[in-house]
């Protein structure tokens, strides 16, 4: 039946800061429909959904949503065109009750005041059809993430949603929780509405999905129904490479770096501490890079704050360069020669109204002061050495950190930490957020560590940068190690396998990574 | 509920020792004048206690009420009722300047209700020619501050119906709801499509409003408009909502607490004037923010640890 | 996930040292454009009488405002300062007019600027043990650190003449009273305390970005501890001068409304009341305008009050400008 799309995506330009994020996207959803979005990290698919939702504008292409042209500028006035989105981090009010988040802002009332009682019943009624059965008088942060994902899916299905975007909503469910999800969804399609699906679970696309839209480096690249593409397909799809190119690739190399490695610099047994991180056991040698790979919120950022001392764990061991360590703050993991570039460095990283000078020193600082004060012309010195070693761009070391690029900004916090001169050093999404330049020399410094002997982990969520500089693989999922990957299963294919199943999974993926590598 | 049991404790305890060790501390008449007193104080509580709700803060409330003091007292000449509008309107437009100021301007709310209270306070001096402002003697205004209605007082009948208003607003109105959704996360609230520039606003204007009533039945009780007058209001209308286990970060109150928190600061002076009484000892009334200042602490201290006990993974920095 | 926040900075003309000369040059063109005012409409400001009074009625706010930029600087506030000052106000006369002789100048000097510090001990250790927010941890001391001031004297005036106390504040060097240049010796030495060394450093990381100062290995609990004990300590001194000045020390009145006062100097001179920098001298200047302006419009018949007005403003003002500017 030629019916019209309900959501018609053509043409989607986008860039930032110079650097094109989408280009001549496309996307294509019918009602009744679900419809899974898959990419690897920075495919743009995050990018594509923020542009339908009014979070960014676009600066190319047509949407036209439910026979309109539209052009969302806010996010008020999708959600008011019937567009709702589930985010992975719950946006919901965490101390109010879960009826009352449901309906705030459309509360049912009677002589001007909310009539509790309805939105209680309401509430209730809505969350039973799902077969969820909970005290709706609760507040939201009692209940785990999974009942807030199925709150947050009330809260779009009570506003008349006619599209509902899931985004990696089940990344931290289980078994039985996904598929008490899946009810869900169905009866949302079911009813006439359409679901847009983003996951890297491939076995669950299976299973829920009715058409499938694959990106790849900011372009559409396969629109198509999920029976007629299998597994293998979608896989190498998604990488834009056959899969014997892709496991081929430079594994001789990195099983050199392998056999050169020094002593075990780092070694953790069985860390675990709160909800983040649960069973985590990992080793880094001198001499070596080692790739942490895994989903946001998978624990990758926690475990390295466990390992730097930033935050203290509850159970388990930590060994640095063969010593045990309990560090009660970062200071001490300092004095023991750990280093950690942090993943979001506006948050954590620039002091934005700094000069790039005192940025690059500041922790290095109480080694160059004599008596209190600050010597000067040693700070000169380290600072103008680390702007020409690392290719630095800016006009001056006295400006403001925050007037320079992300990747000049990147470069001077890695400065920082290589001024320490560090023995370990843990590169929380080094490569984030910084044009193709930049990414190219930060890798290239990195590799040059390696090679001097700097024990490196590295945690990256594009699986192409993360192969590229490490030599192998460390999978978490859920704060758990799953997965060590090295030789000829460190490629991007049976890494996002791991992430997505563990180790060992009974896959046609395994099965055709393992015919690959006879292949040659 | 269990966090509301010091406050209630102390304040039973306070109550008991009052009556028993002074005589007339349960009299019709130390009742009467004690909640005709405190009236002004539980109306610029309530209105902080929405604020804080929010996550914001109104440092301007003592000003305000002194300006509408002066206001309303300029106004007497025409009657009781223009006299309490006026200065209602006064501390309402104060109010709606800082909610317009902190929504648009984006500025802390501390800052830009300092600088207003800075401002009602001038304003205040200049309208008085820097001098206390008599009410006009043949208005009915005096009776606004001192008279009765039914045998209870009229201020004390304004204030309690506030609170009343004020918890039935903060339990079951949009406007108390959202302003609870936005202390507890704004972000969340904005991305559910709630008009939270319009909540603040509201919000403030509420505590500018309150605290020109309040301005109002201080120039009615004491018969002048007074500009210097209201200087650490706010610091009693703060305490009283932190003391009622109100969160100074928001996102959860409670109005009934607050009532309860104005009572236990009220008490104590009003003890200590009845100890003063007794001749035993001789308590200088300066104790009296000694005993502020301590009940504030021990609140801080209590919540502190509540807070502790939930930050059990992350390293306090 | 492409990351938008990162979007390369415009390429701005002036260098940063360039920039923040244009700002101090902004502070200073208000100053002298007020000054050349005066100069051409009000009689007699052209005198030593004239300059001395301002500066005078200057000193105090100052030096209670360099303590105040060094905690804001921290991305805190102390409303406390008055109360500080109260305390070791009320203090000092009891210890010289109890104790005879120059033990008894030296520890009037020394014990009210201890008793100070130890109120910004105990607010450093609300904000930096319990997690307690600044505002909230230093109104317990704003509320009773008064009362403990009034307690201790019961609220009476201590009147004095003691010739060698009071030289703080009344003494002269070659015309100029000692306290002015106090007040100028410590801008100077703060200024370069901030700028030159590693607490200077620190003190402006803790306060520009907390996380980042936490893992890089700052200790910045002992910091802002240090920030508070200072302020107190500055605002205890400050006190000394202020009961000098009167001859007399009021517990009820000495320091009331200083808090404000320190607030806005911090602010109008540039320092963000968000935290991360510290502009000594931008305090200075601050006040001095804030000062300026209310001897203009007194000297020109208009009531004090109006100055009140037109202070919350120029706040409002420089706040707007600053977060425009950053």
């Amino acid at each position: 039946m030629a019916q019209t799309p309900l959501l018609d995506m053509q043409d989607i330009d986008i860039a930032f800061g110079g650097v094109a994020a989408l280009k001549r996207a496309r996307l294509t959803v019918a009602a009744g429909e679900v419809h899974a979005l898959i990419g690897q990290n920075g495919a743009g698919k995050s990018t594509l959904i923020k542009i339908l939702t009014g979070a960014y504008r676009k600066s190319a292409g047509t949407i036209r949503f439910d026979g309109r042209e539209v052009d969302f500028r806010t996010p008020k006035e999708a959600r008011e065109a019937g567009i709702s989105t589930i985010y992975q981090e719950i946006n919901l009010v965490p101390f109010r009750s879960v009826a009352e988040n449901i309906f705030l802002g459309r509360e049912p009332r009677r002589f001007g005041l909310i009539d509790w009682k309805i939105v209680q019943r309401r509430a209730s009624e809505l969350l039973e059809s799902f077969g969820l059965r909970i005290d709706v008088r609760k507040p939201v942060r009692d209940y785990s993430t999974a009942i807030q994902q199925m709150v947050a899916l009330a809260r779009a299905v009570s506003s008349d949603a006619k599209m509902v975007i899931m985004d990696e909503s089940t990344s931290s469910l289980d078994e039985r929780e996904v598929e008490l999800l899946f009810t869900v969804v169905r009866r949302l399609r079911d009813d006439g509405r359409a679901v847009i699906f983003v996951s890297h679970r491939l076995d669950e696309l299976y299973a829920l999905c009715d058409r499938v839209t694959v990106m790849r480096d900011g372009q559409t690249v396969a629109e198509n129904t999920m029976q007629q593409m299998d597994k293998l397909k979608l896989v190498t799809t998604m990488l834009g490479r056959t899969l014997a190119a892709v496991v081929h690739e430079d594994s001789a190399v990195k099983e050199a770096n392998l056999a050169k490695r020094g002593p075990v610099a780092l070694a953790a047994q069985g860390l675990a501490a709160g909800a983040k991180v649960t069973d985590v056991s990992l080793d880094v040698h001198a001499g070596e890079a080692v790739g942490l790979a895994g989903l946001l919120g998978s624990g990758r950022t926690e475990t390295m704050r466990l390992l730097f001392g930033a935050d203290r764990p509850a159970k388990g061991t930590l060994d640095i360069n063969g010593e045990p360590a309990s560090f009660k703050s970062p200071k001490d993991a300092i004095a023991r020669g750990v280093a950690y570039l942090t993943e979001d460095r506006k948050a954590e990283g620039i002091v934005p109204e700094l000069s790039v000078r005192d940025n690059l020193t500041l922790v290095c600082l109480p080694a160059l002061t004599k008596r209190g004060v600050v010597d000067v012309a040693k700070q000169r010195e380290i600072v103008d050495g680390f702007i020409e070693s690392l290719g630095i761009k800016l006009r001056s070391p006295d400006q403001p950190i925050r007037e320079l690029s992300g990747g000049n900004q990147q470069k001077v916090l890695l400065a920082r930490w290589l001024a320490t001169h560090p023995r370990l050093l843990l590169l929380d999404e080094p490569t984030r957020g910084i044009d193709v330049g930049a990414k190219a020399d930060v890798a290239k410094i990195v590799r040059e560590l390696r090679d001097a002997g700097m024990a490196v982990l590295l945690s990256a969520s594009e699986l192409e940068e993360l192969t590229a500089v490490a030599d192998r693989a460390v999978v978490i999922r859920d704060g758990e190690t799953v997965a060590q990957l090295d030789g000829a299963q460190m490629n991007e294919a049976s890494i996002m396998d791991a992430i997505a199943y563990g180790a060992g999974a009974e896959s046609t993926l395994a099965e055709a990574v393992e015919e690959a590598k006879h292949d040659r | 509920m269990k966090k509301n049991l010091p406050i209630l404790i102390a304040l039973a305890a306070l109550l008991v020792l009052g009556v028993m060790r002074y005589e007339h501390f349960a009299d019709a008449y130390n009742i009467t004048s004690f909640w005709r007193y405190n009236s002004m104080f539980l109306l610029i509580s309530i209105g902080m206690a929405f604020v804080i709700i929010t996550g914001g803060i109104d440092l301007s409330v003592g000003a305000v009420a002194a300006l509408a003091s002066v206001v309303s007292a300029l106004a007497s000449p025409h009657g009781g009722l223009a006299a309490v509008l006026s200065g209602s309107l006064a501390g309402l437009a104060v109010g709606v300047l800082n909610g317009l100021v902190i929504t648009h301007m984006r500025i802390l709310p501390f800052i830009v209700t300092l600088a207003t209270s800075l401002g009602a306070h001038g304003l205040a001096l200049l309208l008085g020619h820097n001098d206390a402002v008599g009410i006009s003697s043949d208005s009915n205004f005096a009776a606004f501050g001192q008279g009765d209605l039914f045998g209870l007082p009229i201020p004390g009948i304004v204030s309690a119906l506030t609170a009343f208003a004020g918890w039935i607003a903060l339990r079951s109105s949009r406007f108390g709801r959202h302003a609870l959704a936005i202390g507890g996360s704004e972000e969340a609230s904005r991305l559910m499509g709630l008009n939270v520039d319009r909540t603040l606003v509201m919000v403030y204007a509420l505590s500018g409003l309150l605290a020109g009533i309040a301005g109002a039945i201080l120039a009615a009780q004491f018969g002048a408009g007074q500009p210097n007058e209201g200087v650490g209001w706010e610091l009693f209308a703060i305490s009283a909502v932190v003391l009622g286990g109100t969160r100074l970060t928001g996102g959860d109150g409670s109005i009934a607490m607050t009532v309860a928190g104005v009572a236990l600061l009220g008490l104590v002076f009003n003890l200590l004037n009845f100890e003063n009484g007794l001749g035993f000892i001789s308590l200088s009334a300066y104790w009296q923010s000694v005993i502020r200042g301590a009940f504030l602490l021990l609140v801080i201290l209590l919540q502190a640890r509540v807070l502790s006990g939930n930050n059990k993974v992350k390293v306090a920095h | 996930m492409i990351d938008d926040t990162q979007r390369a900075a415009p390429i701005v003309q002036a260098s940063a040292k360039k920039k923040r000369g244009v700002a101090i040059q902004r502070e200073v063109a208000v100053l002298l454009a007020m000054i050349v005012f005066n100069l051409i409409f009000t009689q007699h400001f052209v005198s030593l009488q004239t300059f001395n009074v301002n500066l005078t009625q200057v000193v105090t706010i100052v030096i209670v405002g360099i303590g105040m930029t060094l905690v804001v600087a921290t991305g805190g506030i102390d409303l406390s300062v008055g109360a500080s000052m109260a305390i070791a106000g009320a203090l000092a006369p009891m210890l010289f007019m109890n104790i005879d002789g120059p033990l008894g100048i030296v520890l009037a000097f020394t014990l009210p600027i201890v008793a100070a510090a130890l109120c910004g001990v105990f607010n450093g250790f609300l904000v930096t043990r319990l997690n307690v927010q600044p505002i909230v941890a230093t109104l317990v001391l704003f509320i009773a650190g008064r009362g403990i001031a009034q307690v201790v004297t019961d609220g009476s005036l201590q009147a004095f003449t003691n010739p060698a106390f009071q030289w703080i504040a009344l003494g002269k060097i070659a015309g100029v009273p000692f306290q002015i240049l106090l007040m100028l010796v410590l801008v100077a030495l703060f200024t370069w305390i901030v700028r030159k060394t590693l607490f200077g450093k620190f003190l402006l990381v803790t306060g520009g970005n907390e996380d980042a100062a936490y893992l890089s290995g700052i200790p910045t609990a002992r910091v802002k501890m240090i920030a508070y004990t200072v302020c107190a300590a500055l605002a205890g001194l400050a006190g000394l001068i202020s009961i000098s000045v009167n001859s007399s020390s009021d517990a009820n009145v000495v320091g009331l409304g200083v808090e404000l006062d320190a607030i806005a100097a911090v602010a109008v001179g540039g320092t963000a009341l968000t935290g991360g920098k510290a502009y000594i001298t931008g305090t200075l200047i601050g006040a001095l305008i804030i000062q300026l302006l209310r001897y203009t419009l007194l000297a020109h018949g208009i009531p004090d009050a109006a100055a009140l007005v037109l202070k919350a403003a120029i706040i409002i003002v420089a706040v707007y400008v600053q977060r425009k500017r950053g």
